[in-house]
Formats: structure tokens, sequence, C-alpha cells
């Protein structure tokens, strides 16, 4: 079987700064996996690694057997990937509908009334917003948006950059709900980086454990969950 | 009242010709940010290229005017959107990422190297031309003062509403305006949703060019009279324009040039011609005192 991503000892920088040590990693199909670590651990810089924004400067990455690693940003995303951003990144001054067409326009998508059904089916909140400004959405909003708009291009794999952030708990239950919907029903190929990684390694099949931009640990949900280290560095104090 | 209408008719006219380059300035910056300060000297060349038409047809024995003028437009706004494409390929892209003063130095190098390019192959004095549309209408005689609406003039507004309305179109109701605000608004995001951002940008500076070879055609019949150096004052003006306006903002880049070319009119007929400019540019120094973001601008932290 062909992992939908592998990243074979990936590094790259921001500037002069090492941002990524060879990382190696692979999601397969059907998967939902999770990247945990701290603040500036390197998360989100891999997620737009695999997007070629900053591009790897050693290594290879592979979708679905095709090595992307120098491909340009837009035409890694028209494969089948999409990703909701760290901070969202809505476009504010467009309409939610807008937001949403973007979603599925720009990766070249001819069905758009179709996706856009599924898509308002499974965040009917935005489908009453649709008609107002991005900007003037409630967080919870524009991250179930964000999420709704990279689902727009059908993706085959869903890179998701803290879902949960700055959410009150029970939105953040609602959006990790949708995900987990979407990858039973859907077989949706997830890649999740979590600041909330109890719930993270709950939702995932595998995980990952993110320092200093290396990786130095990898297992199941589960086996992470168990790990006295992992629930010493990043579950003390959570709601385990 | 007669002559003040009069001043009105002839303000909107050339206002309509500055909103119509201001355009140009006011996307290209929403979307990268920068002054392309060779705008204007696209319009020179949309002038020249517009002059070079009108004569070529005409000696091919093209002299319906109507025939002979669309073709020219055609003709000046293709050929104008090669120049802004090859502007931006080759003066602007390669220092995308850079620091940021980096394309507004090279946009400069640009708008000279443009202006000296004109001036040796078409020569420094000014290129006349005679009047291709004559006629026109008396609205109103008042005082002994006849107010006239030339044909000229009516053409100018007409044009220049026909342009901006398809292109307004354009942006806000199709795919393509769509990826253009996109990029605008957020140009990494644009690209992760695997928008080809290096050719949206593209795209903006050939639209951008063509309205001012549109601009340039316009301004050609108009004053009858063109030279290599037109791009800098219109330039200026019309970049006063989209600041007026609020830089980013379309209909601001329009109601800014509508402006420039209102105070520019009556300050020269109820005062002096020779400090029409200072006049132009001290409204617009005022204005920015209290309205820093332009009339229809957007209080906006800046695109790092």
């Amino acid at each position: 079987m062909t992992a939908t991503l592998s990243l074979g000892g990936v590094s790259s920088f921001y500037g002069a700064v090492q941002a990524l040590r060879s990382v190696d990693l692979e999601v397969n199909p059907g998967e939902i996996v999770t990247l945990i670590g701290a603040n500036g651990a390197g998360k989100s810089t891999l997620m737009m690694t695999v997007c070629g924004n900053p591009r790897a400067r050693t290594g290879t990455i592979l979708h679905e057997g095709h090595d992307i690693t120098n491909l340009p940003t837009h035409l890694i995303m028209r494969r089948g990937i999409a990703q909701s951003p760290e901070g969202r990144r809505i476009f504010g001054r467009m309409t939610v509908h807008e937001n949403l067409l973007m979603g599925a326009e720009a990766a070249g998508r001819t069905d758009t009334p179709a996706l856009l059904e599924e898509v308002l089916a499974l965040f009917p909140r935005l489908r009453e917003r649709a008609g107002q400004r991005g900007g003037t959405l409630s967080g919870g909003e524009q991250q179930m948006l964000a999420i709704a708009r990279a689902l727009m291009s059908r993706p085959r794999l869903l890179l998701l950059d803290e879902p949960s952030l700055g959410l009150a708990p029970l939105v953040a239950r609602q959006i990790f709900g949708a995900i987990r919907e979407l990858n039973q029903r859907t077989g949706l190929t997830v890649l999740l980086v979590e600041q909330n990684a109890y719930q993270a390694l709950r939702l995932a099949h595998r995980g990952y454990v993110l320092v200093n931009g290396a990786i130095t640990m990898a297992g199941t949900g589960a086996e992470l969950l168990a790990r006295p280290e992992v629930r010493a560095a990043y579950l003390e104090g959570a709601h385990a | 009242m007669a002559y003040a209408l009069q001043q009105l008719i002839n303000g909107i006219t050339l206002g309509m010709i500055y909103g119509l380059i201001a355009v140009g300035y006011t996307m290209v910056y929403g979307i990268i940010g920068m002054i392309n300060f060779a705008h204007g000297d696209i319009f020179m060349i949309g002038a020249f290229l517009s002059l070079i038409a009108l004569l070529g047809l005409a000696s091919l024995g093209i002299t319906a005017v109507p025939i002979a003028l669309a073709l020219t437009l055609i003709f000046a706004a293709a050929l104008a959107a090669l120049y802004g494409w090859t502007v931006e390929r080759v003066a602007y892209r390669p220092l995308r990422g850079s620091f940021r003063l980096a394309p507004l130095i090279s946009a400069i190098g640009m708008s000279i190297t443009l202006q000296n390019f004109v001036q040796v192959s078409q020569g420094a004095r000014v290129k006349p031309m005679e009047a291709l549309i004559p006629g026109g209408f008396q609205i109103m005689e008042a005082d002994g003062f006849a107010v006239r609406l030339s044909a000229m003039q009516i053409m100018i507004v007409v044009t220049t509403l026909c342009v901006l309305a398809i292109f307004t179109w354009l942006v806000t109701r199709t795919p393509l305006g769509r990826r253009m605000r996109a990029c605008e608004q957020d140009l990494r995001m644009a690209s992760l949703l695997g928008i080809d951002t290096d050719l949206t940008i593209s795209v903006t500076f050939i639209i951008g060019a063509a309205l001012a070879a549109v601009a340039g055609l316009l301004f050609l019949l108009y004053y009858g009279a063109i030279d290599f150096f037109i791009g800098f004052i219109a330039g200026v003006k019309a970049f006063t324009a989209a600041v007026l306006g609020g830089i980013g903002s379309l209909p601001g880049a329009v109601l800014g040039g509508l402006l420039i070319g209102l105070i520019e009119v009556f300050w020269s007929a109820y005062f002096s011609v020779e400090y029409k400019d200072v006049a132009a540019f001290s409204i617009l120094i005022v204005a920015l005192i209290f309205l820093p973001t332009g009339i229809l601008g957007r209080a906006e932290v800046e695109k790092v």
C-alpha cells in the first residue's frame, strides 16, 4: 500500500533558523495522524513544508508515491491536498459563500453546487451565515469556515492546523466530532496538528511527538497517551 | 453658472482619464503592496501605440472613424498589456520576497527605461494628431457663454464607464476576479488553495496595463498631442487619485480620479492655470492629514 503522505529526512529552515531536523513521517490512507508538540516545536512548519512553503532543504516528500518536494505550492494543493492553516486565514472581506467557492474553484473543481451542499450539511451554521463577510464571524465559525473551505476541494489528504485553538471546549468538541465523522464516513485522511494533545491523541489513529523540529516518539494514540513522558510534558493539568 | 457647468463637464472628462490610470495603480498595490511607478509610462506607451495604430490604419486606407478607433483600442490595449506583463516579469517578479524597497526601485528604473525607449525610438518632439471626432452639442447659453458638450467628451465618459463596468463585473462576479481578490487579501492562503499566484499577479498587471492603454488612446484623442513625458505627470496625478480615493479600493480610484480632475479644472478656471498641479497636490496633502487611508480606504495594518 502506498502511503498518502511520506516524509523522508525532511529538514527546513526559516531564514537561518532550522525548523525541522530530518523528519520521517508517514500518513496512510484513511488514517488520522496527529502531531503534538510544544509551541515552536515546528508543527506548523511541517504542515507548510508539505505544501512547499518553506521548501524542504533536504529530504523528500512523497504524496501517493509522487515526489512533490519541489513542486510549486499551487500544484501541490491541486493534487488533492488541502490545508486549514494556522490562524484560519479566511478571506475576511469575502462572504462565507465566496470563501467556500474559492476552496473548490482554486483547486479546479467544477462540481461546486454538490460540494457546497455536502459541506453545508456538515456545518449547518455556515448556511445561516452564507451572505455574511468572513471577517464578521465568531472564532468558532471562522474555524468551521476554514475547515469547510479546505473540504470544498474534496481533498484526499486534509492538513488541519490547530482547529481547537481559542475555541470554547464545546465548539472544539463539535469540530473534532465533525473530523471523526468525515474520516469514518468518507475515509478522509487527516494530518492533525494540535495543542490539545489529549483530544488529538484520542481522535487519532497514530501520533508523532515533535520536539525542537525532530520527531522523538511515535505510536498509536492510545500508546502515546499511556507514555509517562507524554503525560508529563503535554497532558499535565489536562482533563485526562 | 453656465461657466461653472462647462468646467464641471471638462473636469469629469479629465477625471475619467485619471480614474482609468488610477485603477491600475490601485490594483497592483492591492495585490502585491507595491507602487508600480512604471504604470504612468505604460499609459504613455498606450498613447503612442494608439497613434501608431491610427496612422497605420489610415495608410492602409481604413479611415472610417468607428472602425479605426475600435481596431486601435484593441491593438493598443493588447500591446500595452504585453508591456505590462513584461515589466512585471523582468523587473518585479525576480524581486518578490526581497526587501520591500527593491521592487519600488526597479519600478522607477522601468519608468526611466520606458521613457527613454520611446524618446529614442519615436523622437523627443511632441506628436500632434488631428481631431478625429468633431462635433458636439450646445447644452445652454447664458450671459453670452455657451456651454458645450463635445462628442469627444461624451465618448470619453461613455468609454470609461463601459470599461469600468466590465472591469467591476470581472472583479466582483467571476472566478478570475475572486482569485484576484483572494490574492489581494492573503497571497499565501491563495496559493494554499491551489491558486497560481504568479499567474494571477501577471493577469493583474495585464488588465491594469490594458486600462492604461485605453486611457492613453482617450488622452491622445482629447488633447491631440503626446510626447514621451506625458506618462510622468499623468502617472503622478493618477497615483494621487488612487491615494486620495483610498489605495487598494477600485471605486476609490475612480472617485479620486474624478476629484483630481475637477480640482484641477476648477482651479484653472477660477484661479490660475499655472498652479493647478499645486492645487491638486495641496488638497491631497490636506485630505491625507484628516483621512490618512483615503476616502474609501480601509484602516488596515500594513501587509508584511
